[in-house]
């Protein structure tokens, strides 16, 4: 039957652009496992996830800020921001819990600061998280006086530290992967996100309270943000207030490759954390092959415009056959 | 005479459909050849393949007994077609005379656009049409009929000798349709043909020269427009016979006042509009595009303020500052305009049908997806929605079944107050008549329901009472038995140059 056959050959369709993303990752895999017998071991793929640990993280709050349909360029100045404010309360009373509880908060109050400038006085995102950028960089270097921290004993643990012979970070980064796939698909926040990010009229229409679930959003990214600054202090045993310059564009890249449509409404947990994992190999497998610095810079720019273009050219063919 | 343009034997397929089969076709110099179908028979898609917007499968294109190879909308402007599209899409900054000339700019030797040349051809074909508007009126002033016009006006600079329209007058009143109608009348006159489709079986014997009939993909019959008639078209659409474009009620006896306007008033949208529904009452609104009606329904259902004034619904007064406080107040809303806000195109059927209601689906935080996925099969199987499943696209659907998709949500909120905004716009008589019913259902439930609609006959045909508004203020209310095409016409025309 012609039909039966039509609607498979769709089905298949379907498949190959929503899987292309974890194929290339496969590729990835396969490939640099040739390029180099250093890669497959044990060690060197802790070191990978260990690695991109911090930038995922950081990235499934990018994620859920672009599917709303809105950004977040603050990220970098407030992991920063909230990692000194934890370190610092670390070394004060000497309590890794009340650390992280710090470290958090300071995530989750920037990122209020930015959802309500967003939402009460309508500023667009772009434009209230840039100031939050500059903002909450300052306010690191002005909370250290521009001067790094050092010794932070028991506290690097959480970046440094191994349970049952498996980085912590992993813990914090399967943990997350797992919450943020569950908000997405599983609850109500996720499908207004969805929703609103798709067609912010209708989804109004529809009776949903858009300024709510935006805030929402940023808050719950902020929160990502905020452990992701504790993660990133802790595995470099320091407090840096210039921590994490530039990760806004690397959140956004990762996000993007993982599928993540820059004018929102697309996009997933497993996505991200695939695209984080495509850059995390290239990154390592051209260390490994020692590919010049300035060199790898122009590959990975090349490799975030390819994926996105491939990404673009799947979903046009879609449209028109 | 050489015919204008030939298609023989085209076939395209979509995944999933068969969007044409072998149709074969023909257009002459001055004449219109209105196309005809259902939603999904393959009207769009047979002149979106002239237009060289798809390509087809299998099959010859000869344009004046030349085969022809059209892969790019250039390439059909280039052998003159024109497409005039069902949905316009407009830079709404642009001026009238930019819009005009978008990619035709006459340059000047040294590459710059001369301007000059361009401010002169647009008053000389502005007053050509005895449009009164000045060639740097942007066109976010003007209405969707004046910017229909500029296209058309456009594909006439061009001098395009084959204009393909798709449901032209699916956006303007009955006047501007009038309008449309003497400009098309011009054209074929100049020797231009015209394929145009349409909906509107009134409309199509008023142009057509030639009438095609599509169904399924397949074309079932052309013959010159004066050997049908309108039953005879829509039996050839529908493979079947409609008895009655209107289903019939059983008892219009409604019950107490639920819904009330007082003195409503958004200014300078509409001012002091009062209105009542009762239980099991379908009441209609009619007016001109622009007369305030959308303006009243949006601002009702939260989604523009109010000025002053009030509504009360079952007797007590309520507030509504945004759609959840409507929602909460019983009151759905259909929009007009439903893609944009009646839908997330690129979700799935399911999450646009059970967006309103997800509450529903949701027990201590947790989604039953089982129950979800079955009251909304359920829910689509009454509207009849035609989908491959309900992981579809809301995209990838027809008009009418995107329209069954944002009914489908709203029935299943199950609201007591429905304000329906042209739900009818865009689709077939078969899915017309279906929702029709469908109205009809919702008041014999005891719903109240409030339909505006831009069709008079429609109106007619299924409400107990109507509003007429003009201009922003309710004009007249009409019982049934008092209605009648010209009364609603002459208060629809009140405070307005004729």
């Amino acid at each position: 039957m012609k039909i039966n056959r039509d609607v498979v050959s769709a089905r298949w369709d379907m498949i190959k652009t929503r899987f292309a993303i974890y194929m290339v990752l496969v590729g990835m895999i396969i490939l640099a496992s040739f390029l180099s017998p250093v890669f497959l071991s044990p060690r060197n793929l802790t070191n990978i996830a260990r690695q991109v640990s911090v930038i995922t993280i950081m990235s499934f709050g990018q994620t859920l800020v672009i599917i709303s349909g809105m950004i977040d360029l603050s990220v970098g100045s407030v992991m920063a921001f909230a990692g000194i404010m934890s370190v610092s309360t670390y070394v004060a009373t000497g309590s890794i819990l009340s650390g992280v509880v710090v470290g958090i908060l300071v995530g989750v109050a920037c990122a209020t600061i930015n959802g309500l400038i967003v939402t009460k006085l309508k500023v667009p995102p772009f434009i209230a998280t840039l100031g939050m950028l500059t903002a909450a960089r300052g306010a690191a270097l002005l909370y250290t006086e521009g001067q790094n921290i050092y010794q932070l004993g028991d506290y690097v643990m959480l970046g440094q530290g191994s349970i049952f012979g498996i980085p912590t970070p992993i813990y914090f980064l399967v943990g997350l992967a797992i919450v943020m796939w569950y908000l997405l698909n599983h609850t109500k926040f996720g499908r207004y996100t969805y929703a609103i990010g798709g067609n912010e009229d209708a989804a109004r229409a529809s009776g949903i309270r858009i300024n709510r679930n935006k805030l929402t959003a940023y808050i719950i990214a902020g929160a990502f943000v905020g452990l992701a600054g504790v993660l990133f202090m802790s595995r470099v045993n320091a407090g840096l207030p210039n921590a994490g310059i530039g990760y806004e564009l690397d959140t956004i890249s990762i996000a993007v490759i993982g599928g993540t449509s820059i004018t929102g409404g697309t996009g997933s947990a497993t996505g991200t954390l695939a695209g984080a994992f495509i850059i995390g190999i290239l990154n390592n497998i051209m260390n490994l092959l020692g590919v010049q610095s300035y060199l790898q810079q122009i590959i990975r720019g090349t490799i975030i415009v390819m994926a996105v273009a491939y990404d673009s050219f799947a979903k046009t063919r879609r449209k028109v056959g | 005479m050489a015919p204008l343009l030939q298609v023989t034997n085209i076939s395209k397929s979509f995944p999933g459909v068969q969007a044409l089969k072998d149709v074969s076709f023909t257009l002459h110099p001055s004449s219109v050849h209105v196309l005809c179908g259902e939603n999904g028979a393959g009207k769009s898609t047979l002149v979106k393949i002239i237009n060289g917007i798809y390509y087809p499968d299998d099959g010859d294109i000869y344009v004046l007994g030349k085969k022809v190879h059209i892969n790019h909308p250039l390439e059909a402007r280039r052998l003159k077609i024109s497409m005039i599209f069902q949905e316009l899409d407009y830079v709404e900054n642009f001026t009238v005379e930019q819009s005009l000339f978008l990619g035709e700019e006459p340059v000047t030797r040294y590459g710059r656009i001369d301007w000059k040349t361009i401010r002169r051809d647009t008053i000389r074909l502005l007053d050509q049409e005895g449009l009164p508007y000045a060639p740097n009126t942007r066109l976010k002033d003007l209405s969707l009929s004046d910017i229909q016009m500029l296209e058309i006006l456009k594909a006439v600079s061009l001098d395009a000798k084959i204009i393909l329209m798709d449901e032209p007058t699916s956006a303007i009143t009955d006047k501007e349709i009038q309008r449309l109608f003497n400009k098309i009348h011009d054209l074929r006159n100049k020797g231009v043909g015209i394929i145009y489709i349409s909906h509107k079986l009134d409309e199509i014997s008023q142009i057509a020269d030639e009438i095609s009939v599509l169904r399924d993909g397949v074309l079932v019959d052309t013959k010159p427009a004066h050997e049908f008639n309108k039953d005879l078209i829509i039996s050839k659409m529908v493979g079947r016979k409609i008895e009655n474009v209107y289903p019939k009620r059983k008892h219009r006896t409604p019950g107490e006042t639920i819904f009330e306007l007082e003195g409503l008033t958004n200014k300078p949208r509409f001012r002091d509009v009062s209105l009542h529904a009762r239980r099991g009452e379908i009441i209609g609104i009619s007016g001109l595009v622009g007369a305030g009606r959308t303006e009243v329904a949006r601002s009702v259902f939260g989604l523009d303020p109010i000025t002053s004034g009030s509504i009360k619904i079952y007797g007590k007064k309520v507030r509504i500052r945004d759609v959840p406080d409507a929602i909460n107040n019983k009151i759905a809303m259909l929009s007009e305009d439903r893609k944009r806000f009646g839908l997330v195109l690129e979700r799935n059927v399911k999450e646009n049908v059970s967006l309103p209601v997800l509450e529903m689906f949701f027990k201590n935080g947790l989604n039953m997806a089982r129950f979800e996925q079955q009251t909304v099969k359920q829910m689509c199987k009454k509207l009849n929605v035609k989908t491959p499943n309900l992981a579809t696209l809301v995209r990838t659907l027809s008009g009418g079944n995107q329209q069954k998709v944002v009914i489908a949500k709203w029935l299943l909120k199950n609201q007591d107050i429905l304000i329906l905004d042209e739900p009818t716009r865009g689709i077939d008589v078969g899915a017309k008549f279906e929702i029709y019913k469908l109205i009809n259902d919702l008041a014999e439930q005891g719903k109240a329901v409030i339909m505006i609609s831009s069709e008079m006959p429609e109106l007619i045909g299924v409400c107990d009472r109507i509003y007429v508004m003009a201009g922003g203020n309710i004009t007249k209310e009409l019982e049934r038995k008092d209605f009648d095409q010209e009364t609603i016409m002459k208060y629809s025309a009140i405070g307005m140059e004729i």
